[in-house]
């Protein structure tokens, strides 16, 4: 009898309204984007998309997808309203990551062979400038206000300073070897920089341009080698950032005051990207070798579930 | 039988039992202490041996510990019921069980008695080595804690069964620890205590069916489901059914006309 009135309280509390959000994958070698609905954490549908899809971002209206598709040299337009691909958009070759600017109108793409950010008008669909960088440009991010636009090379390994108006490097800075990911702090006064294979994050100053600290993932029983900080993410009230650590199946979570790594979560195997859903309450890693996502509630600390959505998660995006 | 004289009867058993149990310190610290040390120190050797797989009703993958956490529940009340059975042939050789057993109640009712009395007793230990496993991050859903009681109960009635039949059948105690030795450990190593069966089917199909087939495995999973929340009617029913059939096999042992007893000549 306890079973049965346990079970059906339980049903009750998962049954709790959770907010309404999807979650968008691309799965890098099944050419698709796998959507999960976010109530009820089971893949709905895939969508069906140019070859080799990574990197991703929503339009500032929220009701289109980018997707860039590496391999077909552009970056996919989906409707998220019919779910189907309804534009494209040209980005320079093999684009691989890029980032929206906050003005709606730009997308700033990393051009993995070419060595260049290719800056993308939407509305025109044209490539209105480029941007010389380091070798194997990846990792893209833009300031809270639009002003910068940063970009790991990972051969380089460096971060590149962009001024997003005028198309001009401002800076280039040394950090660890291979970077993979930037994100600015919301207030704009912090650059961080993981990289792949050091297993660390840089933080700058983005004034001074000087580091200001690094953070050295370690995660017991796995050899340093398998510890490689990628994909991060940093909570809207700037006191929390999310690290995926790669071949360690863990993401990290970061004090960005003290820099001290608080907890760290057991995910998929390989996560590369994080996200947090709209309320924070949520973070979802993209984990490219087991396939799945994994759902970590924040406010219980805890994993609660990992869904296969395709071969090669990579990056995840949550809409409405 | 009626009822008031059968109530008194229940009490007075598992106030024995209850003093009996408290009085053997050594005894309790050592049944708290056994699954932390396999959590503490085997668990710690093995963090990421599961982490390739998501077993039910896990839905995310999981560290050795909070796989291995259910398995140490029941190997706990295992413990406790060959404990139990221990102390019950004591008594038949110090002549306190046929003291019981003549008692003018039903001898099945007297069994019944003494093994609801051992499995309550034995219980709150098991809460006691949940509580302390959510120091290594081994964190159910609050209910579950709930949930996992009538299990708790169904597994350790089914493993006391199992003890009160081994205790019918060995003659003295000193046969009867080597009997422990041989029954504990095979029941809990070739059981889904320690890993999944794809784990063991990994090392051969024989060690995935004996585990699969063994109520031990059971037990086990059932506390495991009901722990998070869920319900594998199969290992219920399971459970359930060895539960009765050691049973009957107990009562049958312990008559001293038709049983095993008869045969050895009565009392010890």
């Amino acid at each position: 009898m306890q079973v049965v009135i346990a079970f059906l309280l339980s049903l009750f509390i998962l049954s709790r309204p959770a907010t309404a959000e999807t979650i968008y994958v691309s799965n890098e070698q099944d050419n698709t984007v796998a959507v999960v609905d976010g109530a009820s954490m089971s893949l709905s549908t895939t969508i069906d998309v140019g070859r080799r899809p990574r990197g991703m971002a929503l339009s500032v209206d929220k009701k289109r997808l980018f997707v860039a598709v590496g391999d077909d040299n552009r970056i996919d337009v989906v409707d998220l309203g019919n779910r189907q691909v309804t534009g494209q958009l040209p980005s320079g070759t093999d684009p691989e990551f890029f980032v929206v600017h906050p003005d709606g109108k730009r997308l700033f793409v990393a051009n993995e062979n070419d060595n260049l950010v290719s800056v993308v008008d939407i509305e025109s669909a044209k490539v209105i400038g480029t941007i010389d960088v380091g070798v194997e440009p990846e990792g893209m991010a833009v300031s809270a206000d639009g002003r910068y636009v940063a970009c790991t090379s990972e051969t380089t390994s460096m971060v590149h300073l962009i001024d997003a108006g005028t198309f001009e490097l401002v800076d280039n800075l040394l950090v660890d070897t291979r970077p993979r990911a930037a994100a600015f702090s919301p207030d704009g006064k912090q650059l961080w920089v993981s990289s792949e294979i050091r297993g660390t994050v840089t933080v700058f100053d983005t004034t001074s341009r000087a580091e200001t600290g690094k953070i050295q993932f370690e995660v017991p029983g796995i050899r340093r080698e398998g510890v490689q900080a990628v994909g991060m993410e940093m909570a809207r009230d700037g006191a929390t950032a999310y690290v995926a650590l790669g071949p360690a199946n863990r993401v990290a979570e970061v004090d960005t005051k003290t820099l001290a790594v608080r907890r760290l979560y057991l995910v998929g195997q390989r996560p590369w990207h994080v996200v947090l859903s709209d309320d924070q309450k949520r973070l979802v890693s993209a984990n490219g070798n087991s396939g799945d996502i994994s759902f970590i509630d924040l406010e219980n600390e805890e994993v609660v579930k990992s869904v296969p959505v395709g071969r090669g998660p990579w990056g995840v995006v949550i809409g409405p | 039988m009626r009822k008031r004289h059968a109530m008194r009867a229940l009490t007075g058993i598992l106030h024995r039992e209850m003093l009996r149990t408290l009085r053997q310190r050594g005894r309790l610290l050592s049944a708290i202490v056994r699954p932390l040390v396999w959590l503490a120190i085997f668990a710690a050797g093995f963090r990421s041996v599961l982490g390739l797989s998501i077993t039910p009703p896990y839905q995310t993958y999981v560290l050795y510990e909070v796989y291995v956490v259910p398995g140490l529940a029941a190997m706990m009340l295992l413990f406790h019921a060959m404990a139990s059975s221990l102390a019950m042939v004591y008594d038949r050789e110090m002549g306190s069980m046929r003291l019981l057993l003549t008692a003018p109640l039903p001898r099945w009712y007297l069994l019944a008695a003494r093994l609801l009395a051992s499995v309550i007793v034995g219980l709150p230990l098991v809460y006691l080595f949940l509580l302390i496993a959510r120091h290594w991050d081994v964190r159910p859903p609050v209910l579950g804690y709930l949930a996992v009681f009538p299990a708790l109960v169904l597994s350790g009635l089914m493993l006391g069964a199992f003890g009160l039949l081994v205790s019918s059948i060995s003659t003295q105690m000193e046969n009867f620890a080597g009997v422990m030795n041989f029954v504990i450990f095979p029941t809990f190593f070739a059981s889904t205590a320690l890993y999944p069966i794809w784990r063991l089917a990994e090392a051969g199909p024989v060690l995935a069916m004996i585990a699969a087939w063994n109520p031990f495995s059971s037990a086990v999973e059932l506390i495991r489901f009901t722990l998070y929340l869920n319900f594998d009617p199969v290992s219920a029913l399971v459970v359930l059914a060895c539960f009765v059939v050691f049973f009957l096999a107990a009562v049958v042992g312990y008559d001293p006309g038709r049983g095993l007893w008869s045969r050895r000549g009565g009392d010890g």
